[in-house]
């Protein structure tokens, strides 16, 4: 047998070359192309009165300066509305270079081109913008009391409103035992991949062909979108995502502005343009996510289990909707995590803002929702006096309810029905790995010494591998190597070793041989892109069962040449052989040169192939009626529904009873995807999830004045964690295969992050004594609420049994 | 007439690259960093943030003003708060030249590889860069001081943790091979 990969902690194939400085990033592409800039608004609301380029004329190596003005045909029309729902009933879309209105700080409003970046930094700089103010909206309460307004067209800054319903939530919690209601909120952060966004385009004026490389989690969809702007013939658009720095979920947004006014400047220019984002661009024009405010009440009886769930959420979109509502469904829907809410109404208020646009970041949604459904768990725990891991297991999902169907609609339209999982055994181990049921006594021999200690845990569910499909294509080639493609782009999950590890399974060569491309519309058309734990679902069944067809061609040709049953035969190591009897075989490569009838021959091997070495039947056509050339096949895989991951966190903190300075002692993740890929690449994806997550627990926030300035647009000021603030984790998973799919693949990208506010709320809250409801939360916050919950104010203010 | 409306005045400036005599000729407000990426095409040293926090952009430099502290390796510094200019006469080392003479991976560059101490990349270089100064200085350091020593540079891909087991693999590796 070839040696097995699938599930093996094979080293990366692309590390080599990233390792040794010969990764391609956008900005390491196009030298000598001619750089951009862009005048952005410097205010968050505010129509434009006058623009003066004259300044900026006579800066030596200027090429062009584009306005609104200059923008012809679609170009400069408003941006497209990428997933419209019947919910949003008030979609904006900004325009790719502002035209009269600006509607956040970043907003670009001028293009400049010149020989380099410097230098169009310099022209910018003498661009003179004349503004007439408008008042600024800013923050959650300001959009709800909507005194004034984002756009003048949306009554109540309301795009969108929400709901889903399963029963009558009201009436249950009405009729409950007892009843609870909170009041939470989650602070805005940000994707911040380490590399910006970057577009480079170069035109070939001959070829009347179009190339365009983005640093983009969607490269076919930037291609469809170019094409459709610039109104190109769409097989006349390239686009390729090169090595990406990144994504998290900015990245999935597209086009953005820059994706469709750089190709169109090197169209127009006839020359190769290039933009790159600096850090600062990043936080001031890329997208935002997180900022909720939300209202639980919640009615459950006495034993903990709940009977109804009503939850209202006013969530931040920022200053246009051009991803839809995708975060708000996926919170409305993600909160249930692993339990049955009894009866559920979730009802979802998406508002305008005059900040940056809030898209999905790694998580998207489901941290707020898993941070509303486990706060209301602790909460109901202290309420009865209950053991916080026992009120959990009572309300879960028990695995003979699989698949459970919880009457709602998820956010790829279909209904939201988990297909898997064993959340009772999940709990187990966590409980086993965190020490739960000792730690009383841990408690206890610390505060003997002074210290002050608190454990918490949280519980999500993870819908992943969302449709609509993707596609794989694999060959053979003549040499015996493999080369894979499929059109979903990469961001450093180690596709090329991931899918090379399916590929190389199913066809029984070495791994070795798999050669990955991605996100290349070169190699692969048709593709939907990389969000939402989706690839190594989509993509890696859709190679797989390309690569079935290949390992079936190829059976079939070798049996031919081998004199053999097909069923008899065998890949091994790349060689095809009869099972069970060494001797008659015939090598992979063989069988791609036979694959292939040829007129001419340019090297040995190919002879075998050419018209008289291999004369075959002369009745029969040299390529049947139902076969192709090529030992390749292409193949996509279509999910009727996502399928559902799920995983627990537990952590133990220590806070300073002085300083209120909170250090995380211990970190413990139990987590199910399902069949493991490549256990070692779940693992770094589980370990960056879970930085993000405690860096959204306890240090990054975007800090907006009220005249909406992002105050902390650096890395100097935006918090995020280096090594020593992110905590050895320790983790432990169960395999429960989904049903769904061939290889039994669940999403593994947005676990880590998901639970990372709740469980660091429920610690911080069992160390303090009192009710955290707020995150992300610093030591001077917690100081804070220290102080107030010794004076006697914190009681009235979070929680109220109203029966 | 304004100052850049003329042409800005060029500097030749000389330099020891992975230990390849390099020149170029760049105005004076130059980055070090764009200079390494556009001017050489030394594309492999990144810039995460242009203002020094991230450490993506980190070089080694021996020469070019401070003499005290050169290591083997020289020193780490942060291309993108430096000017070409200034390093006219100096030694740079970058991750491209973290490999063996070969072109095979280096000793922390395939300790990054083992311990998948890398995921996008992008901020790998800067890594790499640090960590082989750092394990000059301290060749067998504790899990403790691993994270110490990468703590000033940003990854927000790996949540740190197979970088730090990567520093103490590549201490492992690169004195099996100074032992044998
Ligand atoms: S680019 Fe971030 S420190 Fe230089
Ligand atoms: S590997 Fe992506 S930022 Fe470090």
């Amino acid at each position: 047998m070839t040696t097995r990969s699938l599930g093996e902690p094979v080293a990366r194939r692309e590390d080599p070359r990233l390792l040794s400085g010969q990764g391609r990033y956008v900005d390491d592409i196009g030298t000598g192309a001619l750089e951009v800039a862009f005048v952005r608004s410097p205010h968050a609301h505010a129509r434009i009165v006058d623009i003066d380029v004259t300044g900026a004329l006579d800066v030596d190596g200027i090429v062009a300066i584009y306005t609104h003005e200059d923008l012809p045909g679609r170009v400069g029309e408003p941006l497209p509305l990428l997933i419209p729902h019947d919910a949003l009933t008030h979609g904006r879309t900004p325009y790719p270079l502002a035209k009269d209105e600006v509607n956040h700080v970043g907003e670009p409003i001028v293009m400049v081109v010149a020989t380099d970046r410097y230098v169009a930094e310099d022209a910018c700089d003498r661009i003179q913008v004349e503004f007439d103010f408008l008042p600024p909206v800013v923050g959650i309460e300001v959009a709800r009391d909507a005194e004034h307004l984002v756009h003048d067209d949306v009554p109540g800054n309301v795009a969108a409103r929400l709901v889903q319903e399963s029963g009558d939530a009201r009436a249950a919690v009405a009729q409950a035992p007892h009843v609870l209601e909170l009041d939470l909120e989650i602070e805005r952060s940000a994707s911040m991949p380490m590399e910006g966004k970057a577009v480079f385009a170069r035109w070939d004026a001959d070829d009347t062909s179009l190339r365009v490389y983005t640093s983009t989690q969607a490269s076919t969809s930037v291609r469809a979108a170019v094409a459709a702007k610039l109104e190109l013939p769409a097989d006349r658009v390239e686009v390729v995502a090169p090595d990406v720095g990144g994504g998290f979920g900015v990245k999935i947004v597209h086009p953005w502005p820059e994706e469709i006014l750089v190709p169109w400047a090197a169209v127009t220019l006839g020359r190769e343009v290039k933009w790159t984002e600096d850090r600062r661009e990043h936080f001031v024009s890329s997208a935002h996510e997180r900022g909720q405010l939300q209202h639980v009440k919640v009615g459950f009886d006495s034993e903990g289990r709940l009977h109804g769930l009503d939850v209202t959420i006013w969530h931040d979109n920022g200053a246009y909707t051009p991803y839809g509502i995708i975060v708000p469904i996926i919170t409305t829907t993600q909160l249930l995590g692993p339990y049955k809410p009894g009866a559920y109404r979730a009802e979802c208020f998406s508002l305008y803002t005059n900040t940056v646009i809030v898209t999905p970041y790694r998580g998207a949604g489901r941290p707020q929702g898993c941070f509303a459904m486990e706060r209301t768990m602790d909460a109901i725990a202290d309420h009865l006096g209950l053991d916080r891991a026992v009120v959990r297991e009572r309300n879960f999902i028990r695995p003979d309810e699989m698949p459970y169907d919880h009457g709602l609609v998820f956010q790829d339209g279909r209904p939201l029905i988990y297909d898997s999982g064993d959340y009772p055994a999940s709990l187990d181990k966590l409980k086993k790995l965190i020490g739960w049921d000792e730690f009383d006594d841990y408690r206890a021999a610390a505060r003997a010494e002074g210290r002050q200690v608190g454990i918490g845990m949280a519980c999500y569910v993870e819908g992943t591998g969302v449709g609509p499909y993707e596609g794989g294509f694999v060959k053979v080639e003549t040499d015996g190597s493999v080369v894979v493609a499929t059109g979903l782009t990469t961001q450093g999950q180690g596709h090329q070793t991931a899918f090379a590890q399916i590929v190389a399974d199913e066809l029984g060569v070495p791994v070795e041989k798999v050669t990955v491309t991605t996100g290349d519309t070169r190699r692969f058309k048709y593709a939907v892109g990389t969000f939402a734990s989706r690839a190594a679902v989509m993509s890696g069944n859709a190679v797989a069962l390309a690569a079935r067809n290949v390992r079936e061609k190829a059976l079939r040709i070798a049996g031919e040449a081998l004199e053999a049953d097909p069923r008899d035969l065998e890949i091994v190591d790349g060689i095809v052989q009869v099972k069970g009897t060494p001797g008659a075989t015939v090598p992979l490569s063989t069988v791609a040169v036979l694959s292939n009838p040829l007129r001419y021959a340019f090297d040995e091997e190919t002879q075998r192939a050419t018209q008289f070495a291999t004369p075959g039947d002369p009745e029969k056509p040299p390529v049947a009626e139902d076969d192709e050339p090529g030992l390749e096949g292409t193949d996509y895989y279509s999910p009727a529904r996502s399928t559902f991951a799920n995983g627990m966190h537990a952590a133990i903190v220590e806070i300073d009873p002085d300083t209120a300075e909170i250090s995380i002692l211990r970190y413990c993740v139990v987590h199910d995807c399902g069949t493991l890929i490549n256990p070692r690449i779940v693992e770094g994806q589980i370990h960056g999830g879970v930085a993000q997550g405690v860096a959204g627990a306890l240090y990054e926030r975007m800090v907006y004045d009220d005249a909406g300035q992002l105050l902390n647009a650096s890395f100097m000021d935006f918090l995020m964690p280096y090594a020593t603030e992110v905590p050895r984790i320790e983790a432990d998973h169960l395999e429960t295969p989904s049903p769904l799919n061939p290889l039994g693949i669940k999403g593994a990208g947005e676990a880590g992050v998901i639970p990372g506010a709740s469980v660091l709320a429920s610690a911080i809250e069992d160390a303090e004594g009192f009710r955290i409801s707020r995150m992300p939360i610093s030591p001077s916050e917690l100081y804070e609420l220290r102080q107030r919950h010794e004076r006697r104010e914190q009681n009235t203010t979070n929680t109220k049994d109203s029966r | 007439m304004s100052d850049t409306s003329a042409a800005e005045p060029r500097h030749e400036v000389n330099l020891v690259v992975n230990g390849v005599p390099r020149s170029a000729t760049v105005p004076a407000r130059r980055l070090l960093s764009d200079f390494l990426r556009h001017d050489l095409g030394l594309t492999g040293t990144h810039t995460g943030c242009e203002h020094g926090v991230c450490g993506a952009c980190t070089v080694l430099v021996t020469g070019a003003g401070r003499s005290d502290d050169e290591g083997v390796s020289g020193r780490p510094i942060r291309s993108c708060l430096q000017f070409a200019v200034m390093y006219d006469g100096a030694e740079i080392t970058t991750v491209e030249g973290c490999t063996r003479p070969d072109g095979e991976l280096g000793p922390v560059q395939q300790a990054f590889q083992d311990c998948h101490g890398l995921q996008c990349g992008f901020c790998t270089p800067g890594f790499v860069t640090t960590i082989t100064a750092y394990l000059e200085e301290n060749p067998s350091p504790s899990e403790e001081e691993a994270r110490e020593a990468i703590s000033g540079n940003l990854c927000r891909c790996t949540g740190y943790q197979n970088i730090v087991a990567s520093v103490l693999r590549a201490a492992e590796l690169k004195s099996e091979e100074v032992g044998g």
